[in-house]
């Protein structure tokens, strides 16, 4: 619901004056962009420094295939989950562009 | 001459063939006007180009290696040198796409002062230099198995192949070029990687199959004196453990001939999507090296387990000539193995041969083993020769030019990157035939020292803005200052001796701790400080939008 209020409020919050109309698009782009930012970052973090490294003794009691579990999380599985989160993080960036009217297109709107 | 000679020969002149006809032909077509800045380079072949660039001789030659003797620690290396690439893509690389300067040190001089670009070039050329002394190493390792040279004469060779190669040079520009090393690296990985996992699990699966052999490969370790394989914090304690692994993530972040790949993209969306498809590409080299690893200890710990010194496989033999083998004096029948020249095992292994004597210990044939050698070459040249060029124009351009001689003649500029390239060279030899470590913590070494000097400033330069030149500057010497410190007290180079460990931090972990001295030192001096004059802050703003506007405003709340 309304971020637009939730904006307004946090500006006035903080006793700045708003932005000029035509940029007020910018902090709606920024915020929804480090937002995915730390979404991903997050996942990021606990596949590989917590499956791989802070808990992997404990995910080791677990085996799959051969693997202890924790071991495999730090030899495969975050490697696997890195190359999905970038992948991710591109496609979703390329919607939020869109979204915002700021992707690179040539002059018949094509892709660059 | 022996076939495995031969055949190293036959792919080592094959695959050099192939770059230097790419070369060639792009250069033709450059002068016959084709030349479109990259733009017909799809976003997949640079990306490929990426992943060439970056995977050196301690990705392919050492770090299996590593893995097998340090078990399930060894994933410090499997996390830290992927990791890094997802800080890479979200945090840096767009972002300095948008900026649009060609390296590091330029960035750092537009959004600080030039001040910061000194120091900036100065720690490009450490680490470089620190780096292209782990290519040397591999790189001799490479020649003086196949041509039965001490360790020492298969340096020199390697340097002046490497040399010449880096000499001819502009050549590194050249995006097929790398697509062509990359494919030579990874096929000649991937193959003998699927012919061990079919041999050994009938299935030629290498990252699904390994799983099977780990029960028996830890009894084996036991028996022969070793830790248990698949056992966490053996090898490392678990603090040590994480702090490479970020060590190596965030560094690999901030290396400067990195970064600068992804300036070659045309488009800030283009620099995302190169980022996946380098690491996809590096990944597949990634998954693999742990079974290789897994699967070449199971080898090599079965042909040598209570086997007479007489009886022992031919590849021993013929690794022992490069004193990278070797039995302990007195030994009748082989009871321990270990990669650690003074724990007085019967056989002592250096990590460094591992991947180069994986189609050896598993008898594959001689083929096969000569294309492991060019895929090894691969690695060492195209990251080598990339790290010279980096500490020639640093010099050349950022240093001479900027800052010695401001009227200095493109032909001096030259002699200058020419001098410091040969510099380099020579100090890359010496360091390479007494390294202070296996390739692969070289090449950690390097990575501590971009982690401490480069991310930090670089990641607050995009997303804080009131960070300033004097916070940069002051947050880049201490951070250095600190790691190289910590490097030089727990290692014994240059004639220093070597001290324990400080809570347990090794040498290659110190980089975090000198990541986070960067951050604080960083943040408080610029909050002491005057802010970033306000066109700064405009620039800085710029950078969050790939391109201007195009809808009017309001359009979105419609959408969203």
């Amino acid at each position: 619901m309304s971020e637009v209020t939730r904006e307004h409020e946090q500006r006035e919050g903080e006793g700045e004056p708003p932005p000029p109309e035509d940029n007020s698009w910018r902090q709606g782009y920024w915020r929804r962009n480090l937002r995915l930012m730390v979404i991903l970052l997050v996942i990021w973090f606990v596949v590989s420094f917590g499956f791989g490294v802070l808990l992997v003794e404990p995910l080791n009691e677990i085996v799959i295939a051969g693997f202890p579990l924790g071991f495999w999380f730090a030899q495969q599985g975050s490697i696997y989950t890195f190359v999905v989160l970038i992948l991710v993080y591109a496609v979703l960036m390329d919607r939020l562009d869109d979204r915002y009217g700021v992707s690179e297109r040539d002059e018949e709107g094509k892709r660059l | 001459m022996s076939d495995i000679q031969l055949w190293t020969f036959v792919f080592i002149g094959l695959s050099f063939g192939v770059y230097i006809y790419i070369a060639w032909r792009s250069r033709v077509k450059e002068t016959a006007g084709f030349y479109v800045a990259g733009r017909g380079v799809p976003t997949v072949a640079n990306g490929a180009a990426v992943a060439a660039d970056w995977m050196s001789a301690a990705s392919f030659i050492s770090m299996a290696g590593l893995i097998a003797f340090l078990g399930s620690d060894g994933s410090i290396y499997l996390m830290g040198w992927t990791g890094g690439y997802v800080l890479l893509a979200l945090l840096i690389a767009p972002y300095l796409r948008k900026w649009g300067k060609f390296t590091v040190p330029e960035f750092v001089g537009d959004r600080y002062s030039e001040l910061v670009r000194t120091i900036a070039a100065v720690a490009a050329i450490l680490i470089s230099f620190t780096y292209v002394v782990g290519q040397m190493r591999g790189g001799g390792i490479v020649f003086s198995r196949f041509l039965n040279l001490e360790i020492a004469g298969g340096v020199m060779v390697a340097a002046a192949i490497i040399f010449i190669y880096a000499v001819l040079g502009g050549m590194k520009g050249i995006t097929w070029t790398q697509v062509a090393q990359y494919s030579v690296l990874i096929v000649a990985y991937l193959i003998p990687a699927i012919a061990v996992a079919q041999q050994m699990t009938n299935l030629p699966i290498p990252q699904v199959t390994f799983g099977q052999i780990l029960n028996e490969l830890n009894a084996i370790s036991v028996e022969l004196g070793l830790n248990q394989y698949t056992e966490a914090f053996a090898a490392r304690p678990q603090i040590d453990v994480f702090l490479v692994t970020m060590s190596l993530m965030i560094g690999t972040a901030g290396l400067p001939h990195v970064i600068i790949r992804f300036y070659t993209t045309k488009t800030v969306r283009g620099a995302r999507y190169s980022a996946f498809w380098a690491l996809f590409f590096i990944a597949l080299l990634y998954t693999t090296a742990p079974a290789v690893g897994a699967f070449t200890k199971l080898n090599l710990l079965r042909d040598v387990q209570g086997v007479g010194v007489e009886d022992l496989p031919a590849w021993i033999e013929n690794w022992a000539a490069t004193g990278l083998v070797s039995v302990a004096d007195g030994v009748d029948t082989v009871q321990s193995v270990s990669n650690d020249p003074g724990a007085g095992a019967d056989l002592t292994v250096n990590n460094d041969i591992l991947v180069l004597a994986s189609p050896e210990i598993a008898g594959l044939p001689a083929p096969i083993v000569g294309l492991v050698a060019a895929g090894g070459m691969a690695a060492a040249m195209s990251t080598a020769a990339g790290l010279l060029l980096v500490i020639s124009s640093s010099v050349s351009h950022d240093l001479y030019f900027r800052r010695v001689k401001k009227a200095a003649t493109d032909r001096q500029r030259l002699l200058a990157g020419r001098i410091a390239m040969a510099f380099a060279v020579v100090i890359a030899v010496i360091g390479g035939i007494n390294p202070p470590a296996f390739v692969a913590q070289v090449v950690a070494f390097a990575f501590g020292l971009a982690a401490a000097s480069f991310f930090p400033i670089i990641v607050l330069g995009i997303f804080w803005k009131r960070c300033n030149a004097t916070g940069a500057a002051a947050g880049m010497v201490a951070g250095l200052l600190f790691t190289i410190s910590y490097m030089v007290y727990t290692l014994d180079v240059f004639g220093t001796s070597a001290n324990p460990h400080i809570f347990d931090i090794s040498p290659e972990a110190i980089g975090t701790i000198g990541a986070v001295v960067n951050f604080v030192v960083t943040i408080v001096v610029s909050k002491l400080t005057a802010p970033p004059p306000a066109h700064l802050s405009e620039l800085v703003e710029e950078l969050r939008y790939p391109a201007a506007r195009r809808r009017p405003a309001g359009e979105e709340a419609r959408q969203g």
